[in-house]
């Protein structure tokens, strides 16, 4: 199966160009069923070189198939190269597998939408991306992936482009991740200049033998990171993921909480060692932006009103975790955390596409209200995917957020300290969206004439079509936690999977503090979710306690009027006085040599009077000189 | 004896060739040229350059000359040039410069190479090849025999001249004007 | 008297007198502005060369130097005939007109 490598890739690949071709003949549903069978495909190949890889023993787990020799210009030698390792393969079984769930539940959701097949045609051209990103065998390839993931992520936020918020958010999406490639670049470009390699085994071997180290090292592991900033949407790039809540919930399921966003974590993860010999300032700084990311974003998350921005804020917040992880050297943490977020965010989204298309498209939680009878299986698995978020055993999130914070308790009790108040927020944002939206009295009657000619207006259960992910997801995040239960090192799976990529970058932290104290910090963060959730239910189930949602929070700290201003305002001025310095400096030189020139000729041109009389001076002269000269030069004395 | 006559040639030339820079009159300008060709001419002969002086003589003193005269009376220019104004403030100092500077420079080449031209063996200028032939055979032989070539192209020029000349001073009647 | 017979020219006295000749019709040619008086000031230059040719000639005992004294009247000559044809033909159309008149060139 490992031979067979390059058909994860390809069927997508595949996928996007039967659509293109014969997306208006396939038409809905079949368009959507062939992207799905495609993605799914990809899953069962992954699956199948994952049980090769496990037959495996440790040190051979690494695989690399090359399909042609891409770059070969000088030094520089690049192949187009998939690369099958425990890193790489958990990475793609869930995106192929969450994937093709959300594939299932599109084909519900987008029923009726006349751009159906250009829908399905996008989503496999984005798994496709995905796919080079996570599986190339160097920085190239997974920056191909990186940019079309990127292009892609543009197409579908737009993808009903017609209304003028969505083209906005598309354009805003793809102009910030830009500014993040630009890290990439420069990060790619060290690398290969310091390493004369851009595949991932030369310069982590580069960073292990030492030949890549402190300064080089450290700003190749910062210009990553700044390219994950603006993939992952951190502080300060994290803008685009709340208004790409504008496409359609499929995509921000699929690619705003399972997988586009944690490229930046699979880099960083990536390149470990580059991270390890750099200064350490450097992983301080990424778990430092990651936290603060984190708890920024829950507060924004508390005020919200959307039921979709909520969840968006919510991952900007977790993602936040993740760095911290990366940035405490909790990689395999970092991991698992990825995987179960991406199972219970996937399912959050995809349960809140189910309650905005049973109450006829409207996504504002103040008209929602005890939908838990109207709609239980969305209920259900919405419930489950917010205790998993919130932190509550045994559900997935619990066991690997408190991963994290027990590594970042080793690392430093502050990081530990803005974790844990930020967990809190989130298990009281969940809960007050739970109960906005699902309990309390139905607030949607008052709206029965603004959602079209339905008569009695009801909000209804979704197709299976939709439910059906819904379950799996849900199921998922219920186990998922048992990748990596911290009672025992047997029972530590994914530790031992993913140990040879990760091995020179983890942190040890036993015998600290916190490893030797880590049950208490388990209970803690029962506790802390406890807590949250019952002061939510306080304030918004019982009413007891006036809720506190800032303007200032609804707005995300002014953030984005705050950009604007600076670029209308002194940024404006910086780029007019570079454009004025080029049109007067740069341009005043060029034709300043022009006008130099033309003076002189004007004053040499006074020699030509016309008169016969004066050039033959000149003549004269000239032979005066020329005489001179061989006198001087050697008369005989 | 020989002195003589060169002190009293070179005093012809040079007076000559001063009246012609000086005077305004442009007949009286031609008049000192004559004067100077015929002092080179006695030159000539003080040099056994027979052939030449009676050249220089008939042709330059006797054609040349006498074009130019031709030519003044034509052109009706023998109205005297005022030369006391120069339009070009600097011609004047230039002109002293290259005249002062050729005199000078040449004369100083000259003299310091004295011993391979001048001096050498004694007083005597020693004769043109020790040839006993007269001058014109030599020069004949020269003529015709080592640069018959330039010879007939000479003639070619002298030709072309003249059919250059007629060329450039046609009247055309077709009212294009002249040339 | 002895001196007088003892001093000989040599030929370095006929190569100065030569050089002087030739300043005085540089000179000449500089400062006059009548075409015709121009034109016998470079006459004047040709035979202070012609003068040199003939001196050298004599002190190294070749004819040839005499013998390129004799191509040179002859280009003089046709040097002067189409001299002044152009001059008569430039006169003819201004007349009064000095060298400085004819200034097309002007740049």
């Amino acid at each position: 199966m490992l031979d067979l490598l390059w058909l994860i890739p390809a069927l997508p690949l595949a996928g996007f160009l039967i659509i293109l071709v014969f997306g208006r003949l396939l038409g809905e549903p079949k368009a959507g069923h062939l992207a799905t069978a495609m993605v799914a495909g990809s899953f069962v190949v992954a699956a199948g070189v994952f049980f090769d890889l496990l037959n495996n023993p440790e040190e051979e787990r690494h695989h690399v198939q090359s399909l042609f020799s891409w770059v070969p210009v000088g030094s520089l030698k690049v192949d187009l190269a998939f690369l099958a390792d425990p890193l790489s393969i958990t990475m793609v079984l869930f995106v192929t597998g969450i994937g093709s769930l959300i594939h299932l539940y599109a084909t519900g959701y987008m029923h009726g939408d006349p751009k159906f097949s250009k829908f399905f045609l996008y989503l496999n051209l984005f798994v496709f991306s995905m796919l080079m990103l996570v599986m190339g065998e160097n920085l190239l390839v997974t920056f191909l992936g990186w940019e079309g993931v990127g292009t892609c992520s543009y197409f579908l936020i737009s993808f009903w482009h017609t209304r003028e918020s969505a083209a906005t958010a598309g354009k805003k999406a793809f102009v910030t991740n830009r500014v993040g490639d630009w890290g990439v670049m420069m990060g790619m470009f060290l690398a290969f200049g310091a390493a004369g390699t851009l595949s991932y085994e030369g310069i982590n071997h580069a960073a292990e033998e030492g030949i890549i180290s402190g300064v080089t090292a450290t700003a190749i592991a910062l210009m990553l990171f700044i390219g994950a900033c603006g993939k992952s949407a951190q502080l300060p790039l994290y803008i685009w993921l709340p208004d790409a809540m504008e496409g359609p919930t499929p995509v921000s399921a699929l690619i705003h909480a399972a997988t586009m966003v944690t490229a930046g974590v699979f880099l960083m993860t990536r390149v470990n060692p580059v991270i390890e010999v750099a200064y350490d300032w450097a992983p301080t700084l990424i778990a430092i932006v990651g936290v603060a990311t984190a708890f920024f974003a829950a507060t924004i998350a508390v005020a919200q009103n959307d039921i979709k921005k909520v969840l968006a804020y919510s991952t900007v917040s977790q993602l936040g975790f993740m760095f911290l992880a990366v940035g405490s050297g909790a990689y395999v943490a970092a991991i698992f955390h990825m995987v179960t977020h991406a199972f219970f965010k996937a399912l959050l989204f995809l349960g809140s596409g189910s309650v905005i298309h049973g109450m006829h498209h409207e996504q504002d939680m103040r008209k929602m209200g005890a939908l838990r009878l109207l709609m239980p299986i969305t209920a259900f698995t919405f419930i489950i995917g917010w205790l998993a978020i919130a932190g509550v055993p045994p559900f997935a999130g619990f066991w690997s957020k408190d991963e994290i914070l027990l590594y970042a308790f080793a690392k430093s009790p502050i990081l530990y300290v803005v974790g844990m108040i930020t967990a809190l927020l989130t298990a009281y944002y969940m809960t007050r969206q739970v109960i906005m939206v699902f309990f309390g009295e139905a607030r949607w009657h008052d709206q029965s004439e603004e959602h079209g000619a339905h008569g009695d207006f009801k909000p209804h259960e979704s197709p299976a079509a939709m439910w059906i992910p819904l379950v799996v997801l849900a199921g998922l995040s219920v186990v998922g936690g048992a990748m990596q239960l911290p009672f025992s090192k047997d029972l530590h799976f994914l530790e031992k999977w993913l140990h040879p990529v990760v091995e020179f970058g983890e942190a040890k932290i036993k015998g600290t503090w916190a490893y030797d104290n880590k049950y208490v910090l388990l209970g803690i963060a029962v506790v802390v979710a406890l807590s949250g959730i019952a002061a939510s239910v306080l304030v918004y189930g019982k009413k007891k306690v006036a809720a506190i949602e800032p303007k200032v929070l609804a707005d995300g700290w002014h953030y984005d009027s705050a950009i604007s201003n600076f670029m209308g305002g002194p940024g404006r001025k910086s780029f007019d006085a570079v454009a004025w310095t080029d049109r007067v400096v740069v341009d005043g030189a060029v034709n300043g040599v022009g006008r130099v020139v033309r003076t002189a000729g004007s004053y040499v041109r006074r020699a030509q009077t016309g008169a016969v009389r004066n050039y033959a001076a000149g003549i004269g002269l000239g032979v005066v000189a020329l005489l001179v000269w061989f006198f001087l030069r050697g008369v005989v004395l | 004896m020989e002195l003589g006559v060169f002190v009293i040639a070179a005093a012809m030339v040079i007076v000559g060739a001063v009246g012609v820079i000086l005077r305004p009159n442009p007949v009286h300008a031609a008049l000192s040229l004559v004067l100077t060709l015929f002092g080179v001419a006695v030159h000539f002969v003080a040099l056994e350059a027979h052939f030449l002086a009676a050249v220089q003589v008939i042709v330059y003193a006797g054609a040349i000359v006498v074009l130019f005269l031709f030519v003044i009376m034509l052109l009706g220019v023998d109205r005297t040039e005022d030369i006391t104004i120069e339009p070009f403030k600097v011609q004047r100092p230039m002109a002293l410069v290259v005249g002062v500077g050729v005199i000078g420079l040449v004369t100083a080449a000259v003299s310091s190479s004295r011993d391979a031209i001048g001096r050498g063996n004694g007083l005597e200028i020693p004769t043109v090849t020790g040839d006993n032939d007269s001058n014109v055979r030599q020069i004949a032989r020269s003529v015709f025999g080592d640069y018959v070539v330039a010879f007939e192209l000479t003639s070619v020029l002298l030709v072309v001249a003249v059919v250059g000349t007629v060329m450039l001073t046609r009247r055309i009647k077709s009212g294009k004007g002249e040339s | 008297m002895s001196l007088l017979a003892a001093a000989t020219p040599t030929t370095t006295w006929y190569l100065v007198l030569g050089a002087v000749l030739f300043g005085i019709g540089a000179v000449g040619v500089l400062v006059r502005r009548n075409p015709l008086v121009m034109f016998m000031c470079i006459e004047l230059m040709l035979n202070a060369v012609n003068l040199s040719f003939v001196a050298l000639a004599k002190r190294l005992g070749d004819i040839g130097g005499q013998t390129t004294v004799f191509f040179v009247m002859v280009v003089a000559a046709a040097e002067v005939v189409v001299g002044l044809g152009i001059i008569v033909s430039i006169m003819r159309r201004r007349p009064g007109a000095t060298a400085d008149d004819i200034a097309q060139l002007k740049g």
